[in-house]
């Protein structure tokens, strides 16, 4: 159990890790609010009658917003949260070259 | 036949053999990082290809061909569900990211079981995990071939068996010669033209249909169900189409296939590029392509096989030669999935059994004869299923990944984010994560209303945990506070 040991860790303490797992984290959360997202539109204006439904370019409105809105925010966010929050961080050990 | 569409398709494969042979240039070249080169292009890819490679080979034949013709059935809805793969496109780098990246460096781990094999440091995970690999991937690929075999059948007029022939041969040649990066650099000429070849067909529908509000009023007098959310039918409820996030979305993060890719970039700047294009072009992709199955139920009404929506709509609203070239798409997504696979398969059985546990010192001489030997024999080995295809294309590709889905997600997860995460954890998680997909998709398929894969999924959460908790050693966790 402990033959890796030394890997357990470095896994630990190497600082590159802390980013790691704060995108991780990131990640989580933008898949949560592309649900919520989707779910909501799709459903939220998708469950009215038929006759009922409102059109934009011609596509019943709750189609326009959670897909097309939906993946149109997302890319936006992805943008977004790699300009502001993602660092650059080294793959290789710090004796190895690049 | 159609000679047009025939000679575009050929120029393609052309292409591709092209790209396959120069690839072959750098595998000769490195002679001993031939096993890096081979099975991982040696770590170097950058932003664009990268993201060109997990959607190519993501992107396989059922969304271009299977896709579409549920769409063609459904409606509205099932691009509503096949949205959920929007996720893929940044959930997948941003989870495994950096810290796959590093660790698979520093394990020099070249595949998915030699990460878990060094993380979890037991034989029993790494066997398990490469059996699953070579049992569903398998299954993957079976239906990969005859969604190939199909459309060349259908656009050459050829008998299956050629088609199939024509395909095997192809797929064969150019990832036994070039490996890796033959393969994502054919895998990224291939995701150009489906972005494009998506586009082409998109816009080619709409103006054939009339204008999107034209085709609307069309489908909603044939039957209004197809424009809401919930299928022809009423069938898609709001919990089947939401368990496919799992499916489709945030599980894929456990694919082989998609993992191996998350050890091979660059730099992190290579994989903040992947991030932007990859979203970008998986949405676009699964939008548009969806949209046309849907789009060309009123152009062409009542077509009997769904499969062959795809193909049909191509030829009808585009000129000949052009609807050739566009063809091409689902062509390539179909090879550059199936390559993958077939590589993926080939470094299951080289690197994780063969080298690992038969011949440990086999000189590189020898691994090369055999990474192309049992390359070559797997290829043989799917022609020979494929040539008596099962019907359902989709639902075969889906099963395969759920099984691969269940068996690595916690294992995956857990061993890179969580410190206690043992072996015991990570075997048993494998084992009732495939036992119970195997058993609820042949016994008990779509428990509550979800897709057959959310239960093993939480189930094989349970037992990681609790296998994990029980069996840990106290003194393990005083030794690292």
């Amino acid at each position: 159990m402990r033959e890796n040991g030394k890997d357990e860790l470095n896994l630990h303490t190497d600082p590159r890790f802390k980013i790691a797992n704060r995108e991780a984290l990131i990640g989580v959360a933008l898949v949560v609010i592309n649900f919520v997202w989707w779910f909501g539109f799709a459903y939220g204006l998708g469950s009215a009658p038929v006759e009922e439904y409102t059109f934009i370019f011609g596509m019943p409105a709750w189609f326009v917003f959670s897909c097309i809105g939906g993946f149109l925010l997302m890319v936006a966010l992805v943008i977004f949260v790699l300009k502001v929050f993602f660092k650059d961080v080294s793959f290789d050990e710090e004796e190895h070259n690049s | 036949m159609n000679i047009p569409v025939i000679v575009s398709l050929f120029g393609f494969l052309v292409l591709i053999f092209a790209i396959g042979f120069w690839s072959s240039r750098n595998v000769n070249r490195k002679g001993s990082g031939f096993l890096q080169e081979y099975f991982l292009g040696s770590r170097e890819l950058g932003g664009f290809i990268l993201a060109m490679t997990m959607i190519a080979t993501y992107g396989s034949a059922s969304s271009f061909i299977g896709g579409p013709g549920v769409a063609y059935t459904q409606g509205l809805g099932w691009v509503l569900l096949a949205m959920a793969q929007v996720a893929t496109g940044y959930f997948v780098l941003m989870v495994l990211g950096k810290k796959f990246a590093i660790i698979a460096r520093k394990y020099n781990a070249l595949t998915l079981v030699d990460f878990l094999r060094s993380r979890y440091n037991s034989k029993w995970v790494a066997l398990f995990s490469a059996f699953s690999i070579i049992i569903f991937l398998f299954s993957a690929m079976a239906a990969q071939w005859v969604g190939g075999a199909r459309l060349i059948e259908s656009l050459t007029g050829l008998t299956y068996t050629s088609a199939l022939f024509i395909f095997a041969v192809a797929v064969l040649a150019y990832v036994i010669i070039g490996g890796f990066r033959a393969v994502v650099i054919t895998d990224t000429v291939q995701g150009v033209v489906m972005f494009f070849g998506t586009l082409i067909i998109l816009i080619g529908t709409i103006i054939a249909g009339g204008g999107v509000a034209n085709i609307m009023s069309d489908l909603m007098a044939e039957n209004p169900n197809l424009v809401t959310p919930f299928g022809h039918d009423g069938s898609l409820t709001p919990a089947y189409v939401s368990s496919f996030w799992i499916l489709v979305g945030v599980g894929v993060v456990a694919l082989p296939q998609v993992t191996v890719r998350a050890m091979s970039y660059k730099n992190s700047q290579a994989m903040h590029r992947a991030l932007i294009i990859g979203t970008v072009v998986v949405g676009f992709i699964m939008l548009g392509m969806h949209l046309i199955g849907v789009f060309a139920r009123p152009i062409l009404p009542g077509v009997e096989v769904p499969d062959q929506v795809m193909p049909m709509i191509a030829m009808e609203v585009l000129p000949a030669w052009l609807a050739g070239i566009v063809l091409a798409a689902p062509l390539a997504a179909i090879m550059s999935t199936v390559d993958s696979l077939l590589l993926l398969v080939s470094s299951a059985v080289v690197k994780d059994v063969y080298i690992n546990y038969v011949k440990p010192d086999a000189s590189i001489e020898r691994v090369k004869k055999v990474s192309f030997g049992v390359t070559a024999v797997l290829g043989v080995a799917v022609f020979a299923l494929a040539l008596s295809p099962p019907d359902l294309l989709i639902w075969l590709n889906l099963f395969a990944f759920g099984g691969l889905e269940a068996a690595f997600i916690w294992p995956v997860i857990f061993g890179l984010y969580w410190n206690r995460a043992n072996k015991y954890g990570a075997l048993w998680s494998m084992v009732a994560g495939v036992f119970s997909y195997v058993i609820i998709h042949q016994f008990y398929p779509d428990p509550f209303g979800m897709h057959s894969v959310v239960l093993p999924v939480v189930l094989s959460f349970v037992v990681f945990v609790a296998a994990t908790l029980v069996t840990q050693p106290k003194h393990n966790l005083e030794a690292r506070a």
